[in-house]
């Protein structure tokens, strides 16, 4: 009983961990521009394929992961430069429709740049598991906690501690007002795409060894995490998180116990469930509206 | 020109390029084409009240659309209920159903409500897929040919002339519905919410409105899609279809219901057109959806009136 439960709590840990990196990707986006960047899972899938083919091709793992994190961190600086910075000042809608088309035009050079198998990465520590109370884990998911962990912390001092962290959080609270004292708004929100393009790279690279990739691994990837900052309520770091886990960890729970059938429903589920009562997420602040 | 000739002159515009397109066409293919043309673009006008006219986003629509192809499917082939009646019933449900989850869902805002419409959608589209013992699952079903009144429609031709007649009433009854105080409510909806409901707007009701609307006319292509196709899969209620649906509206141009035809029209087109260069048809779709979103924000065709009007203007 027990055992079988904690089995479950692993894998949706694992899996939310993902989310979780999903989620602040999207909320730092957010923050920066008021876009919801569809294109934020075609950065994991970017982030694990190029490292899966750069290390089938030989190259060093260590190498392969920094290219790979250089790589999806280019793709983010371009697709806030040639896509999103000339249409600043479009309906919610029309921005919407860009990413979505960024995210099919990825989609569709990965297919041809790679192909349309699945590629794996080697486990960085070795795949034999180990046993927690009659459940097994595996060294892989280890590092999937250990490596968002570390990401968050890091995060958590680079917008608390640094200058350039807080000229782009001043940015998010008033773009007009951080202009004024001097922060390079433009900078910062080439920062925030590369930052939340290496955040997914990050989590595809680690996740990948336990999932796999392909080129369309990204499509549901990046909606989970769209649920997830949504469901914390958009724009909030924390609340991205702990919307990630929520999701993840419901999905393997509803998947063992009811039907695995269902396990990709479920994230959609609570969702309207949370919309219905708090329609700004858990921890999304009120909004007003100006006439 | 005022709006009531503009307003004639597009629909008989319309109807006479229905009418004469026929005379290009070499084989059946074409009408096959531009029944699926039509089809679009019925639905895209239903969409276009919500996104362009009442300014609220849904990426789910294609749910509705799967909803109303599976409801004619499952009525006419378990039940032996006449084809037009598993399309208004089936209709009748999709409308109720968007009723209930619009009442709570369009409280939303922005992002907020294109994830609980995507949700909805997604949802939907993984149901049809897992329910396999009553819709055949990811296989898909088959489903009879549409009849009336001891009339069946079958052949791509006859699609093309029922489909035709169907977008023309379309347009008809949309460009009726944007002149009307509940067209002008919608605009002043899209303006400014709170200024709406300070005039008296009954804001919520007049969005949960429109949702309803928009959801039936995907509902009632949806089972005509059906009939004509004679086999359905889930995935014409996946993420990607909502997604292609609120593009067609968008790159043809939002609140302008001509716009969306030609979205419709020209996305429906385009893979035809693409299957030649197979390879690339994602990174071209993907790279067109971006190109005309950047430099023409507004839409093709407002964009396209908006630099006639300046150039008239000029002289």
């Amino acid at each position: 009983m027990f055992a079988a439960f904690l089995q479950y709590l692993f894998s949706g840990l694992t899996s939310g961990a993902i989310y979780a990196l999903a989620g602040l990707g999207f909320a730092i986006i957010y923050n920066a521009s008021h876009v919801i960047n569809f294109a934020q899972g075609e950065f994991i899938m970017i982030g694990g394929m190029a490292s899966a083919t750069l290390v089938a091709a030989g190259v060093p793992m260590p190498l392969a992961i920094t290219l790979a994190m250089i790589i999806s961190m280019a793709v983010g600086v371009a697709l806030e430069k040639f896509a999103i910075e000339p249409a600043r000042n479009a309906d919610v809608v029309t921005i919407i429709i860009i990413t979505i088309g960024a995210s099919i035009f990825m989609r569709g050079a990965a297919q041809i740049i790679w192909d349309k198998e699945f590629h794996s990465l080697p486990a960085f520590s070795g795949e034999i598991p180990i046993a927690v109370l009659g459940a097994t884990l595996m060294p892989q998911s280890l590092w999937v906690f250990g490596v968002a962990a570390v990401v968050i912390v890091a995060l958590w001092w680079f917008f608390n501690r640094t200058m350039f962290g807080k000229a782009m959080l001043a940015t998010s609270h008033n773009r007009l007002a951080a202009q004024l004292v001097g922060v390079g708004v433009k900078k910062v929100l080439l920062a925030s795409f590369a930052l939340s393009a290496l955040l997914g790279a990050v989590g595809g690279i680690v996740v990948t060894p336990i999932t796999f990739t392909n080129y369309e691994a990204g499509i549901m990837l990046g909606l989970k995490g769209f649920s997830a900052a949504v469901l914390g309520g958009l724009g909030n770091g924390g609340g991205a998180i702990v919307g990630g886990l929520i999701v993840g960890i419901a999905e393997a729970l509803a998947s063992g116990y009811l039907s695995s059938a269902y396990k990709d429903a479920i994230a959609f589920v609570i969702i309207l469930f949370v919309l219905f009562f708090m329609p700004n997420g858990l921890f999304g602040k009120r909004g007003t509206d100006r006439v | 020109m005022n709006f009531k000739t503009a307003r004639t002159g597009g629909l008989a515009l319309l109807a006479i390029v229905i009418a004469a397109a026929p005379i290009g066409f070499s084989n059946s293919y074409y009408y096959d084409v531009g029944v699926n043309a039509m089809f679009n673009a019925i639905v895209c006008v239903g969409l276009n009240l919500l996104i362009g006219y009442a300014g609220q986003i849904s990426l789910g629509h294609a749910g509705f659309f799967a909803l109303g192809a599976y409801g004619s499917a499952l009525m006419t082939t378990n039940y032996g209920i006449p084809p037009i009646g598993a399309m208004v019933l089936s209709a009748a449900v999709v409308g109720l159903l968007a009723f209930l989850v619009g009442r709570p869902i369009l409280k939303l805002k922005g992002h907020y409500l294109a994830m609980a419409t995507l949700g909805i959608g997604i949802i939907i589209h993984i149901v049809l897929k897992t329910e396999s013992k009553i819709t055949g699952g990811p296989d898909g079903m088959s489903v009879d040919n549409f009849s009336l009144l001891g009339v069946t429609v079958m052949g791509d031709r006859m699609w093309y002339w029922v489909a035709g007649g169907l977008l023309v009433l379309t347009v008809w009854l949309a460009l009726n519905l944007i002149d009307s105080p509940v067209g002008r409510a919608l605009r002043a909806v899209h303006g400014s919410e709170v200024g709406a409901e300070v005039v008296g707007v009954d804001t919520s009701s007049y969005k949960v409105l429109v949702f309803v609307v928009s959801a039936m006319f995907a509902s009632v292509v949806g089972s005509l899609f059906a009939h004509k196709n004679g086999f359905i899969t889930p995935d014409i209620g996946s993420f990607f279809h909502s997604v292609e649906l609120v593009t067609m509206v968008v790159l043809g141009g939002m609140a302008s219901v001509f716009g969306a035809l030609i979205g419709a029209v020209i996305l429906t087109l385009l893979p035809q057109v693409l299957a030649a260069v197979e390879q690339y048809e994602a990174m071209i779709l993907g790279a067109i959806m971006m190109g005309t979103m950047i430099f023409m924000p507004k839409g093709l065709l407002p964009s396209i009136v908006a630099s006639l009007k300046r150039r008239g203007a000029g002289k």
